[in-house]
């Protein structure tokens, strides 16, 4: 290999993205001082370690797991108990449970993963189903270590975490996840640049061809499986050091298959991928369905039009120039393009709408009849909002559907596109 | 049959197969096949469509496993065990239609497939270009395949007979002795395949070679021995010249494939 050497310029700019993301973490608690928003923060943090540890197995390794939650939820358990063992006087500073957390995620990967890795694909999927059905199962009937529905709790500022330092105050615990975020980070991105992180992407592609190139694809996955559960364990335990109960739902397989929906939301084909995938993660879960009671039914429609219209994902999107092609779309035909935003806008307001108004037909004593959108205020029992939101959706999905048939006008191909730039 | 006069020593087949058969379902594919292969020489397995010669890759590369009989590489028995083992023993194959990692780079391709061989095995503690010896390996291959223009390229986006070199460049990369070919010119131009075959040749000098091949004019350039494989049964196993005129090889091979052998294989292109 010819190994060009790079000036230090060269060097830093390529680590571009690193210097903003390590700034992001260091200079989000000026912008963002209030509890709330560093409790946000910490989610994040945590949620990215979790969806880059599941895209070890989805984009890295074409694994398609839906026991994720297995190993996160034994880090968070882990991390409970060893709280609730520090209060009792075990010398050990609180900084290191994360660690400890993920130590016990790798040993149960370790002997679960010796199951779910011996087949790929299909077969890998249900196992992972099965075994993540199963530990739930028996969380619930064992209550005295899982707590049951309700769960154990502890707190986290019981003692010192490191000297004196403790982890009550929401900005501690910020400065705790963002360190392990960032290192959980470097190191997962480190292990996609190593041999093994390599050959995990040759077993997705072709696990037939690795065997003939004398690698056991099996131990390949085998491996890459309690790596990622390992760090899936350090989020588990930093969601317990954040909330300070852990309940049986921490190991659900609706909380890997969250996981596996935001993952995929983000890009699993990009490094970076999950991390927006984590980002949407928490505004969905924490801010945007606190908004609305149909906030799940938008992000179903939501991961619907991404995954049809983005099979990368939102970063895979715009890793493949998505942004520069709707630039290109912007400049050259500038009526056409402002035309599609505004029907798709009219389509969109006109179901929002819509749906807003039935759930508050359904739920008229919570709820209350107004909806407030926008400008406008919309009764849900009147019948000119209804028919005021009805044409705004169909003329908006009507006019959609005539400015997309035109395919030129929308979607030039790429080659058109390098032609005339 | 056997390629050599009995009482030579074992030592000098780099592969031997006794009483090997093979039945999917009630059909036998591989009838009692006995074959040696001595050490440095260069076999084509030709034989009708149907005739059992991938199969036999097959079972020497581990793919399948035979229902009777015994293979050995050099002097371990190989007949049953996991390819990834055989490939450790030195055996390497390549197949028929191209089987890389697609959304790999061609350089990643090569790196993974020298892995092994240097001693790196499943490591993740260490960054893959920081691996020298790795890195001037894949290169020097990716050089000698004539396919460093496209280092960068994922393998799905290569042409055909780019596909065609990679396979062959990942076959040969870990160095193993002994190599299975499938069909490697198969749905190459004239010329193509004229510049395959010379590297083909210059690559794989010294070690012990197996051909899988319906053009015969490939088998003559490659080969100095002919296996015959008719419905899993070895017909004929000599010179190319010898075969070409043997009658039972000619009422076989012809009354199949309807061509005749010297013409210039069959009509693939």
């Amino acid at each position: 290999m010819t190994v060009t050497t790079r000036s230090w310029r060269q060097t830093a700019l390529r680590a571009g993205p690193w210097w903003l993301y390590g700034a992001a973490w260091l200079l989000a608690p000026l912008f963002f001082p209030s509890s709330f928003s560093l409790g946000l923060l910490s989610q994040i943090g945590i949620g990215i370690i979790v969806c880059l540890s599941y895209n070890i197995l989805l984009g890295q390794g074409g694994m398609l797991s839906f026991g994720h939650a297995v190993y996160s939820g034994a880090g968070a358990y882990l991390a409970i108990h060893t709280l609730r063992l520090l209060a009792d006087g075990w010398p050990v500073p609180v900084v290191l449970v994360p660690l400890a957390g993920g130590l016990a995620a790798v040993l149960l990967a370790l002997v679960l993963g010796w199951v779910s890795t011996r087949k790929a694909g299909m077969p890998f999927a249900m196992i992972t189903l099965g075994i993540g059905e199963l530990v739930w199962a028996i969380a619930l009937m064992a209550p005295s270590v899982f707590g049951g529905e309700v769960g154990i709790s502890a707190d986290r500022d019981a003692r010192p975490a490191l000297g004196s330092w403790t982890l009550g105050p929401a900005l501690h615990l910020y400065a705790l996840v963002a360190v392990y975020t960032l290192a959980c980070t470097g190191l997962m991105y480190g292990f996609t640049r190593t041999p093994l992180g390599r050959l995990l992407n040759a077993a997705r592609d072709n696990p037939q061809r690795l065997g003939f190139l004398g690698f056991d694809p099996r131990m390949v996955r085998y491996l890459a499986f309690s790596i990622a559960g390992g760090f899936a364990g350090v989020s588990g335990a930093l969601t317990a050091l954040q909330v300070e109960v852990v309940g049986a739902d921490m190991l659900s397989s609706q909380r890997a298959g969250t996981y596996l929906l935001f993952t995929v939301l983000g890009g699993t084909s990009v490094f970076a991928g999950p991390v927006v995938g984590a980002v949407l993660m928490v505004f969905a879960l924490a801010v945007f369905s606190a908004w609305t009671q149909a906030w799940l039914l938008y992000l179903g429609l939501g991961f619907g039009l991404v995954v049809m219209f983005m099979p990368g994902g939102i970063a895979g999107w715009f890793a493949a120039g998505g942004l520069r092609r709707a630039g290109w779309q912007l400049r050259s035909r500038p009526l056409d393009s402002l035309l599609v935003v505004l029907a798709a806008w009219m389509a969109a307001t006109g179901w929002v709408a819509m749906v807003e108004m039935a759930y508050r037909l359904q739920l008229r004593a919570v709820m209350g009849e107004r909806v407030d959108f926008f400008f406008w205020q919309l009764q849900a029992a009147s019948a000119t909002s209804w028919l005021l939101c009805g044409a705004a959706a169909v003329c908006g999905m009507f006019a959609l559907a005539r400015l997309l048939r035109a395919p030129a006008a929308v979607a030039p191909s790429n080659a058109a596109m390098e032609r005339r730039t | 049959m056997t390629a050599v006069p009995a009482g030579q020593a074992d030592g000098a087949f780099a592969l031997r197969l006794r009483g090997v058969c093979k039945n999917y379902g009630k059909t036998a594919v591989i009838r009692d096949l006995d074959l040696s292969v001595a050490r440095g020489s260069s076999l084509a397995i030709i034989g009708p469509n149907g005739a059992g010669k991938s199969t036999v890759f097959d079972l020497i590369s581990g793919r399948s496993k035979p229902d009777a009989g015994a293979i050995w590489l050099h002097d371990q028995r190989i007949d049953g065990r996991p390819t990834h083992t055989i490939h450790r023993l030195g055996l390497s194959r390549s197949f028929q239609v191209s089987q890389l990692f697609t959304r790999l780079s061609v350089i990643d391709n090569l790196r993974c497939a020298v892995l092994w061989r240097m001693g790196y095995r499943y490591m993740f503690w260490r960054a893959l270009s920081g691996l020298r010896d790795v890195n001037q390996r894949a290169t020097q291959l990716m050089e000698q395949i004539a396919l460093t223009p496209q280092r960068d390229t994922l393998a799905q986006a290569l042409t055909y007979a780019e596909q065609r070199a990679l396979e062959f460049g990942i076959t040969i990369a870990g160095g193993a002795d002994v190599i299975l070919l499938d069909e490697p010119t198969a749905g190459m131009g004239r010329g193509e395949t004229q510049r395959f075959i010379e590297l083909i040749r210059c690559l794989t000098r010294g070690k012990t070679v197996l051909t899988v091949e319906h053009d015969m004019d490939v088998v003559f350039e490659l080969a100095d021995t002919v296996a015959v494989l008719v419905q899993g049964e070895l017909i004929a196993l000599d010179s190319p010249q010898a075969v070409r005129a043997d009658p039972r090889v000619q009422q076989a091979y012809l009354g199949a494939a309807a061509l005749p052998p010297s013409a210039g294989g069959h009509g693939v292109c």
